[in-house]
């Protein structure tokens, strides 16, 4: 140890520099390993390596992995929702394999209305607690714990749990559905809109505190300008996400098309089943694509001085 | 201007306004400010000096009431500032205009909304959620703005104007607040001499024409000699010179910085004036 005091500066450098690199590769090889263990384990625990009795083709039954068995069903249910369509009378057809498209256009509407009510909710919700749910903003460890644990609340429990519960107290119907979702989206919007805010520059809010401004001020001059553009951009990433949640919520009676779902696969109408995925898949493609160009839009109006 | 007594304690000719007794602030371990005891008169231009860290910042955001004083007490006039709470702490905090190094302005707002956060102490939850400023507001803030040659800019956005301006703008904040001291925290040190130099001629003509006490904190000694009738210095949290400029001798300088194995000390190193400077380099034997 008494010969380090000796070293030159570039040779303590480079003895610091090889002892830093054999320290990052060996954390980096024991995380690796780490997470190919956990990997194993999860695989496991998640049956990917379940052995089961399966009837085999030829009508005997003897035990195989289930992957490899269960695989080509997957080709067998698909096959199933292809409704028939022919060149010939294809008009016909597509009349058919749509057969109730009044009542689901009906019900779409009714979809994407209720992910826009329940985007709503959650953005005025969220956007409220995110203040004194972010750590550098919050005026006391109370309401940061408070309003930490509403909004983990809100977003743990799923939104579907919600709308059970909901259903249960509104009765069946989109009510439930802009309820559930909106909570659940209050909780996941608090939180994003929250580390946001952990994110700003305080300058501007002494600046605002040293010239007497309360607590709402230096929230409503010094961090809201700063933050609107990122929440006009989460809130129009949740919309998507809205449209997508409040499209299956009707499976619990929640309002929108999910209900036909239920109906159809209850019934075992599988080209009904393909129908109504080609209009979901059609509306969340549209929305997508839609809330993409504005947020875009408002990212690069914010872009420009 | 001050007088020297026997016990080298600096007099002041102004009536006292704003004292502060036994002022500390520790962080930690780390006192940040200790055993302040000073006495501010009233139109004083004070000038605050040190090294990075010696505490001029902590200092004056004591003042301000930004951070509370872990000992000690302020007075101003019959008021003690240290015991005041909620909304007679954000009047103080009006009465006691405060610029910073960073301008501290709100980037996307426009000019002349962040001059009206000057006027948010006299303001409503209501009015001030909704960025509603009344006419007379307006027109006081605009009258600040032209004062500092900033009508112009009024609309832009903050953010976009340049330092200096910025500066400005932040001591426009400062005078729609209608003060009775101004407090600036190192106001030129990211400033180029150029704007340095008008942000202190804005200061200095607050002082002189509104005969407003400016305390302010400065790490150019030329900056603080030229524009301060009373400078300061503080040296690990503590006063440790209290006089005039021309008190302010080399041996001192070079005691208030600490200039270990500097033998020769260059204030024109450190400078923001716009003149020719020789930098002295150390040697490599």
């Amino acid at each position: 140890m008494t010969k380090t005091t000796t070293l030159s500066p570039i040779a303590a450098f480079e003895r610091d520099f090889a002892r830093s690199r054999a320290r990052a590769r060996s954390t980096w090889a024991l995380g690796t390993l780490l997470f190919l263990a956990l990997f194993l384990l999860t695989a496991w625990l998640g049956d990917f390596f379940k052995v089961a009795q399966v009837t085999l083709p030829d009508g005997s039954r003897d035990w195989r992995w289930i992957i490899p068995v269960g695989l080509p069903k997957l080709g067998d249910y698909i096959e199933k929702t292809i409704p028939l369509l022919r060149w010939e009378s294809l008009g016909a057809d597509l009349a058919e394999w749509f057969w109730r498209w009044r009542t689901w256009l009906w019900l779409l509407l009714e979809t994407v209305l209720i992910a826009f009510a329940a985007t709503a909710l959650g953005v005025v919700g969220g956007f409220l607690v995110s203040f004194p749910a972010a750590r550098n903003l919050a005026p006391n460890r109370w309401a940061l714990w408070l309003s930490r644990r509403y909004l983990e609340i809100a977003r743990t429990v799923p939104d579907i749990v919600w709308a059970l519960i909901f259903v249960f107290c509104f009765s069946v119907g989109p009510l439930a559905g802009v309820l559930a979702i909106g909570l659940h989206a209050t909780g996941a919007l608090g939180k994003l809109y929250s580390e946001v805010n952990e994110n700003i520059d305080m300058r501007p809010l002494d600046g605002v505190k040293a010239a007497g401004g309360t607590w709402f001020d230096q929230i409503r001059y010094g961090v809201v300008p700063q933050v609107l553009p990122n929440i006009i951009s989460y809130t129009l990433l949740r919309f998507e996400i809205n449209v997508r949640a409040s499209s299956i919520i009707g499976y619990v009676g929640a309002g929108g098309l999910g209900q036909e779902f239920r109906t159809a696969m209850s019934l075992q109408e599988y080209t009904d089943l393909s129908a109504l995925f080609v209009i979901i898949l059609v509306t969340v493609m549209v929305i997508d694509y839609a809330s993409e160009k504005l947020r875009h839009r408002v990212i690069g109006v914010e872009a420009r001085p | 201007m001050g007088l020297l007594r026997d016990d080298e304690t600096y007099i002041s000719m102004y009536q006292p306004m704003l004292s502060l007794s036994g002022l500390g602030r520790s962080f930690g371990s780390t006192r940040a400010v200790d055993a302040v005891t000073l006495d501010i008169g009233t139109g004083e231009f004070v000038g605050v000096i040190g090294r990075s860290g010696a505490g001029k910042s902590t200092l004056l955001r004591l003042i301000n009431r930004l951070i509370d004083p872990t000992e000690g007490k302020i007075t101003f006039g019959t008021t003690d500032v240290t015991a005041l709470r909620g909304r007679d702490l954000r009047q103080w905090r009006r009465d006691c205009a405060m610029i910073f190094q960073q301008f501290n302005l709100v980037d996307r707002l426009d000019v002349l909304t962040n001059v009206l956060v000057g006027r948010l102490a006299a303001h409503g939850f209501l009015t001030s959620m909704t960025m509603k400023f009344s006419d007379a507001e307006r027109t006081l803030a605009i009258e600040a703005l032209d004062r500092l040659d900033l009508v112009s800019q009024a609309l832009q956005r903050a953010g976009t104007l340049s330092g200096g301006q910025q500066q400005r703008v932040a001591i426009a904040r400062a005078l729609v607040q209608k003060p009775r001291i101004m407090l600036a925290d190192e106001p030129i040190a990211s400033l180029d001499p150029g704007n340095a130099t008008r942000v202190m001629d804005a200061l200095r003509s607050i002082n002189r024409d509104d005969g407003l006490t400016v305390l302010v904190n400065l790490h150019t000694l030329d900056t603080a000699r030229a524009y301060c009738h009373r400078i300061i210095a503080m040296r690990d949290g503590r006063v440790f010179f209290d006089g005039t400029p021309l008190q302010l001798t080399d041996d001192v300088v070079r005691d208030i910085y600490g200039s270990e194995g500097l033998t020769e000390f260059n204030e024109a190193v450190t400078s923001t004036a716009a003149r020719p400077v020789v930098i002295p380099i150390r040697g490599t034997a």
